[in-house]
């Protein structure tokens, strides 16, 4: 017996057409994650782009004031309260540091190397990284919730509604804060970070500390310091801009704030370790 | 004075202080499709009187708002405003960001929630337009800040945290700060949502108080009946993002006590379902409410 048209209809559909309609749903995913991750990136540079011309205008322009009130109240808010962290996460990184590269050191009678390479991977590469990704986690994540808040209590609408530009009034003293923090914090991480090595070169692998910090001193040029606080700079502007492009661009109120932050906490860290293979690659070439 | 341009189909006078032509506005949903929110959407405000725009939930009224203090673009359409610093209307969709800014601080607006700066005090809060937009001394800004304070009954509240208002404090304050740089025009976003109705009334008699003393004119956005008959001088009541009646308080009355077997148009019949709160009606009959989309479609 044939089968009429309605009960061809209501047979599922078969494993092709399922699998085809499952490959066409991902894709779609997929492209509309991708077009997501453009449209955010381009929107964090048009944003760093209003900052810049803002901060420009806050110096140069008469009218327009610069509020340093602000900034200084974010670099306390922003910098202070991450010295206990960056100090604790640093000072560890130095420890592990000398002692996995110990054995390897000692094989070849080189244990007295400890210092070298402890201090060029903290001041050049681990200082400015590990800090900045300390500063996505505490200020970042704090900086987005509190933008996002502000923006969901209509707080932004009203400083519009005032003529009082939000990225002026919010996102600029932000910004440089974190900037200004954050090569604060990677001096203090460099610091912090070689006392690890140190203790731990004294402690286990008895090496004087006179003879450590000869090695350190010898070892360490001033271009490691100023890439390694330059990247640091370059890392505190992209949490702060990640930080405050999710807090304004926040949907869905309460669980949107939530999401903003985990969102800030994970770009960050991607962008941070992006950026930083950039600049590696290029001082590399340069023979930085 | 700044350079002014002209409406293009309205009659102007100089007691129009804002002119709304065939205005329309469009969100694209999450699904990709247009829903056109407010569709030819003319009026005029007078100076000096309280317009209320009321209508029900979803209706457009507080895009409607968005769209007057310049937060969205619109599609279609002209929003002219005549402040006492222009020779001649001026078309807000036109004007350059610096422009809107200089109009916006003719404006005052209480929001919904009284959006407070949480990181400032009350008095900060108050202070803070006439820091930034005005090189008034600091002790001068400290006694208009105690003038407005006043004037809303909460000089006493002045160096509390938002966090430490109940909700009709944080509207008052939201009132004083509204009012700091002596406004024009004064829009209120649902002045009486989540108050009790002591405090609800409160507030209403606080804005016709303001209105009087200040000599401003006032657009309430509210689904408040109560409310809305107690301040308005006009009423504009929207349904389905299109303007189904501009009228008088009074008219507004008459359509409200009148009972709906005597209405004979539908637009009546709907407004004196919505404004007594009816559960039977236009507004919740199916047939009905295909028959008034066949109405507003044309």
């Amino acid at each position: 017996m044939s089968e009429t048209p309605s009960a061809n209809s209501n047979r599922p559909p078969s494993l092709a057409v399922r699998t085809v309609s499952s490959i066409g749903e991902l894709a779609e995913h997929r492209i509309n994650k991708a077009h997501d991750s453009v449209s955010s990136v381009g929107g964090i540079i048009l944003l760093l782009a209003q900052t810049l011309s803002w901060s420009w205008r806050s110096v140069f322009e008469s009218g327009v004031r610069l509020r340093k009130k602000a900034i200084i109240e974010q670099m306390v808010r922003i910098g202070v309260e991450s010295i206990a962290i960056v100090m604790i996460v640093q000072v560890f990184i130095g420890c592990i540091l000398a002692l996995q590269i110990a054995p390897t050191l000692e094989k070849y009678g080189q244990i007295g190397k400890v210092a070298d390479i402890v201090a060029i991977a903290i001041v050049r590469e681990l200082g400015p990284m590990l800090t900045a990704i300390v500063l996505s986690g505490f200020a970042g994540a704090s900086i987005a919730a509190e933008i996002a808040a502000m923006v969901e209590s209509e707080e932004v609408k009203a400083l519009r509604a005032h003529a009082l530009d939000p990225i002026h009034f919010l996102i600029v003293p932000r910004f440089w804060a974190s900037v200004f923090m954050i090569v604060g914090l990677a001096v203090i991480a460099n610091v912090v970070g070689m006392c690890g090595g140190l203790l731990t070169a004294w402690g286990v692998l008895d090496i004087a500390p006179s003879a450590y910090l000869d090695a350190t001193q010898q070892a360490l040029v001033l271009p490691d310091l100023i890439t390694g606080l330059f990247k640091a700079a370059v890392f505190g502007g992209l949490v702060a801009m990640i930080a405050c492009y999710e807090g304004l661009n926040v949907r869905g109120g309460a669980a949107g704030v939530g999401r903003a932050t985990t969102v800030t906490v994970v770009k960050s860290i991607v962008a941070i370790i992006g950026t930083d293979a950039v600049f590696t690659a290029i001082f590399f070439t340069l023979g930085w | 004075m700044t350079k002014t341009s002209s409406p293009s189909d309205a009659t102007h006078d100089r007691n129009t202080i804002i002119s709304v032509r065939h205005l329309r506005k469009t969100f694209t949903n999450s699904a990709g499709i247009d829903v056109t929110v407010l569709d030819s959407v003319s009026f005029d405000v007078a100076r000096g009187e309280t317009l209320v725009i009321m209508g029900g939930s979803g209706c457009g009224k507080s895009t409607l708002l968005n769209c007057l203090i310049g937060e969205y673009e619109l599609d279609l359409g002209e929003i002219h405003f005549q402040t006492k610093d222009l020779i001649a209307p001026k078309n807000l969709t036109t004007m350059s960001a610096d422009e809107k800014n200089t109009l916006r601080k003719r404006f005052g607006i209480l929001f919904q929630s009284g959006a407070l700066f949480n990181s400032l005090t009350v008095g900060e809060n108050v202070a803070l337009p006439l820091s930034e937009h005005s090189s008034v001394k600091p002790e001068v800004i400290d006694m208009i800040v105690a003038l407005k304070l006043q004037l809303v009954h909460m000089l006493p509240h002045r160096d509390k945290m938002p966090s430490q208002l109940s909700g009709g404090q944080k509207k008052r304050a939201g009132l004083a700060r509204a009012t700091a740089m002596d406004p024009e025009i004064l829009f209120y976003d649902e002045p009486s949502a989540g108050l009790d109705p002591v405090t609800s009334t409160a507030i209403d008699e606080l804005m016709m108080d303001l209105s009087k003393k200040l000599a401003v004119t006032s657009i309430v956005v509210t689904h408040e009946m109560d409310s809305a008959f107690r301040i308005a001088d006009r009423i504009v009541m929207l349904e389905k993002g299109r303007v189904l009646k501009i009228g008088t308080r009074q008219e507004y009355e008459v359509l409200r006590d009148a009972a709906p077997a005597t209405l004979t148009t539908y637009e009546d019949q709907l407004m004196n379902q919505f404004l007594n709160g009816y559960n039977i009606g236009p507004l919740t009959n199916a047939d009905g409410l295909s028959e008034f989309e066949k109405l507003i479609t044309g």
